[in-house]
């Protein structure tokens, strides 16, 4: 018996199989997977917020917490956002020309705020904060630190599809690849909102 | 059906080795006995733990082990039976069945379904392999900071339990994303949510718990990693470290993780007792609202944990109210399952059994639990036997119970061969008496006063009798389990094939073959109702379908094996191990490049895994 008696079973086992809900299942593992990290983040932040004013040696957030740096770093990184959106929309148009000039652009917005990330941490460890200085300094590194693996990683990976789009290989039916690695770039981003005022303006309020 | 019988098998193509096979498997069928043996080995090591317990508990001042290795006995038993018995248990069902009860051929996401399996038993080895240095976790399963820290715990014992923790987190997690995909979108047509079988119900929401609780752990123990190998205060006193930042993030966890560990045994029960009743399951919505709620408010009890902390009337009265209210949504699925075998036609056999010592049991550790919701009495019970009877009325009587009925239920169609019911009542009564003699008395020794994880204690304090039944009542558990061992052995030794629908089934995963084969269905089926199996009967005017026949299944696309999920598991644990050595061992030689070795092995295999074509077609790869 052929596979041409069997209709049904034309149908891979998974990936393009008929979804129960109208949407891709790997769009909706995404998906799933941010709200998960959203707790993850919520720990993270809360533990900054408890330790933020326990700074008995050592200095506080008002003494090291440049927000001139920050801020661009933060600019950067929303308009980021803004970049792989028009990559997407690039690549779903088959416009590979869109797709390698602003995927490209996304991938130097993260580089950038990875490396003004590292800059401002050798910057607090030259100027005396290091990781177990005081619970400030921990929580404010492992914090950002942990924000900032996000945004290696989110890197990394929209590195590599760069590499594909310059190969060809993400045509508009696999635009799908991006869509899903910019929601996790989005929701990195969206952490970094919460991050930058809790963090470096709210702490400025605190001595 | 458009399908041919299966003609003589494993002719076409070479056949790869057995141990690659499984070693690359990716079909969810597999991995779900792979996390059912490896889990059922550490329930046994978990088992042997607590017997070894019980026999230094059995008289007054006795020395049997020593206080240190005692230490580390409680530890390992919390520990193992939690995270590596249970919840894998319940993970051996969930790979098993929840594609053949919502009609599908595998999960969402088939190779991370086994990275989440390898991970598994990996971080299990890792823990368990502490009892080879004699160094095994020590400070308890819920590891309080500071006691869990350096100054107080300073061998490798608590890292261990740390490293391993998050490896297992890992696990969860990845198992959560791909269980709630799978869920939500994989199911057979027609199968709108509420007419899932309430047993998908149960993983549902249990994955919905996982993927919220774990990330909290997480940090938690990623605070502790710090404090232990980085030499950060987290939890340290000296400066001005907070110990109740653990306790609160450990319990924002650990409350709903009892719920990860209960919900899928409700969900057994559930599939159970219309089948062996002959009657649908009674109240269908009230069931899932009902567990839905318990969901939610699992999060809104953490505090019942730390009564003894002192937190202040307001917050001690509003975690009372929150854990009391929960007792009404778990009341609504009791008197829904009494109204499941009321006025059925009741078929006594082993399942039934089970699913009805659970319903009496859990009720009891239910009633209990209502107990400590009272702030004042709960002072009273806290870190009492009073307590250790509790949880294990729940998660013996409860979770353990259910487990073991599933696995009567579903063993014909997991291996092809029926346990045997004789042995199967036999192991039931053992298994029944022994836990309340074991456990019924704690509730006294525990208001006796016997404070939980002592090593012994003096004569004259009457706790010697009770101690003495307790362990009796243990020996007569592992008794009944050593009946079930023989009863698999006996069992696997026959050569009797279990038919498809050996019980009059509810449900899809019984409409086909006994084992499925790889793909499951051989032709996707269409549900129109709850209960998809029935309505069918119902439909073709039968009691029992035909027996399905066996296919050849060309032209099934399946998903291909795959090395990456191990390998990424491999990196993984590597990336662990330099995080353990670096703690103890001289920072002098460069114990880095052991973890910089491991996150490279990973990073590979996951970047090999992305560009990996995910499916092959039935014609290529005979089976």
């Amino acid at each position: 018996m052929t596979a041409a008696a069997l209709p049904h079973d034309s149908a891979p086992a998974h990936e393009e199989h008929h979804s129960s809900l109208p949407v891709n299942n790997r769009k909706l593992a995404i998906w799933t997977f941010i709200g998960s990290e959203c707790m993850f983040f919520a720990s993270l932040i809360t533990t900054f917020v408890i330790y933020r004013d326990s700074h008995a040696t050592g200095p506080g957030p008002k003494d090291v917490l440049g927000v001139p740096l920050v801020t661009s770093g933060t600019a950067v990184l929303l308009f980021s956002s803004f970049f792989v959106v028009m990559a997407l929309n690039g690549a779903q148009q088959g416009n590979r020309k869109k797709l390698l000039t602003w995927l490209s652009l996304t991938v130097l917005c993260g580089i950038f705020f990875a490396g003004m990330q590292v800059y401002e941490f050798t910057h607090f460890v030259r100027d005396g904060m290091g990781y177990t200085t005081n619970l400030f300094a921990s929580s404010f590194f492992t914090l950002t630190g942990f924000h900032g693996t996000h945004v290696a990683i989110g890197t990394l990976w929209l590195g590599t599809l760069l590499k594909d789009a310059y190969k060809g290989k993400i045509p508009p039916e696999k635009a799908l690849n991006l869509e899903i690695a910019a929601l996790y770039w989005h929701f990195v981003d969206v952490v970094w909102i919460i991050i930058f005022p809790v963090v470096y303006l709210m702490s400025l309020g605190h001595a | 059906m458009a399908t041919t019988v299966l003609e003589p098998a494993h002719a076409t193509t070479a056949r790869r080795s057995v141990l690659v096979e499984w070693l690359t498997t990716v079909d969810h069928k597999r991995v779900g006995i792979l996390y059912g043996a490896s889990a059922f080995l550490f329930f046994l090591m978990g088992g042997l733990e607590a017997e070894i317990i019980r026999l230094q508990l059995m008289k007054p001042d006795n020395h049997l082990v020593t206080p240190e290795f005692y230490n580390q006995l409680f530890t390992m038993h919390g520990t193992t039976m939690i995270f590596l018995a249970v919840m894998p248990i319940s993970a051996m069902f969930f790979n098993f069945f929840v594609p053949l009860l919502i009609g599908a051929r595998d999960v969402a996401f088939p190779r991370l379904n086994a990275m989440s399996l390898w991970v598994f038993i990996l971080g299990g080895l890792f823990i368990n392999f502490s009892f080879l240095l004699n160094a095994a976790p020590n400070g308890g399963w819920f590891g309080y900071a500071p006691l869990s820290s350096r100054q107080y715990s300073p061998g490798i014992n608590m890292d261990f339990w740390m490293l391993g923790l998050q490896i297992l987190g890992i696990a969860s997690l990845a198992a959560g994303v791909n269980f709630f995909t799978t869920i939500l979108n994989m199911r057979a047509k027609g199968m709108t949510l509420m007419r899932m079988p309430m047993f998908v119900w149960s993983v549902l929401v249990t994955q919905v718990l996982v993927l919220l609780a774990f990330p909290v752990i997480t940090v938690a123990l990623i605070l502790l990693m710090a404090d232990r190998i980085f030499g950060t205060s987290f939890f340290q006193l000296k400066a001005a470290g907070d110990p109740m930042l653990w306790q609160h993030l450990f319990w924002v966890f650990g409350h709903p993780e009892v719920y990860i560990l209960i919900l899928p045994a409700f969900g057994i029960v559930s599939e159970i007792l219309p089948v062996f009743s002959r009657k649908p399951l009674f109240g269908y919505s009230a069931m899932v609202f009902s567990m839905a709620f318990i969901a939610f408010l699992g999060f809104g009890v953490w505090s019942h944990h730390m009564f003894a902390t002192g937190m202040g009337p307001l917050a001690d009265s509003f975690f009372s109210l929150a854990t009391m209210l929960i007792a009404i949504p778990t009341g609504v699925k009791i008197f829904n399952w009494i109204g499941t075998i009321w006025g059925g036609s009741l078929q006594f056999k082993t399942p039934l059994y089970f699913a009805l010592g659970f319903i009496a049991m859990f009720i009891m550790g239910g009633l209990s639990g209502v107990m400590h919701a009272v702030a004042p009495a709960d002072l009273q019970q806290t870190d009492s036997y009073f307590v250790v009877a509790h949880f294990h009325y729940v998660l013996f009587g409860g979770s353990i119970f259910a487990l073991t009925a599933g696995a009567y239920y579903w063993w014909p169609k997991m291996f092809g061969r029926m346990l045997d019911e004789g042995l199967g009542k036999l192991h039931f009564w053992l298994m029944l008496i022994g836990f309340n003699v074991t456990f019924f008395p704690m509730h006294f020794s525990g208001l006796l006063g016997m404070p939980r994880r002592i090593y012994t204690y003096p004569a004259g304090l009457g706790l010697g009798g009770l101690n003495l039944l307790s362990t009796i009542g243990a020996l007569i558990l592992a008794a009944g389990f050593l009946v079930f061992i023989y009863n698999i052995i006996r069992t696997w030794r026959s050569e009797e094939q279990a038919p498809a629908d050996p019980w009059g089934g509810a449900t899809l995963e019984w409409s086909i073959p006994s084992p499925p084969q790889e793909w499951n269905f051989a032709v996707e089926p269409e549900v129109h109702e709850k209960d998809a199996l029935w309505a069918m009967k119902r439909a073709a005017g039968v009691r029992t379908l035909p027996e399905p026949p066996r296919v050849s299944g060309q032209g099934i696309h399946l998903p291909s094996p795959s090395w990456w999920p191990l390998s990424t598991a491999i990196g993984l644990l590597v990336f662990m191990i330099g995080i353990l050595v670096r703690g103890p061992v001289s920072h002098a030689f460069p114990f880095g490049l052991i973890s910089a070795a491991g996150f490279a092995i990973a990073a590979f295999s996951i970047f090999k895994w992305s560009y990996e074509p995910p499916d092959h077609h039935t014609s290529h790869i005979a089976h």
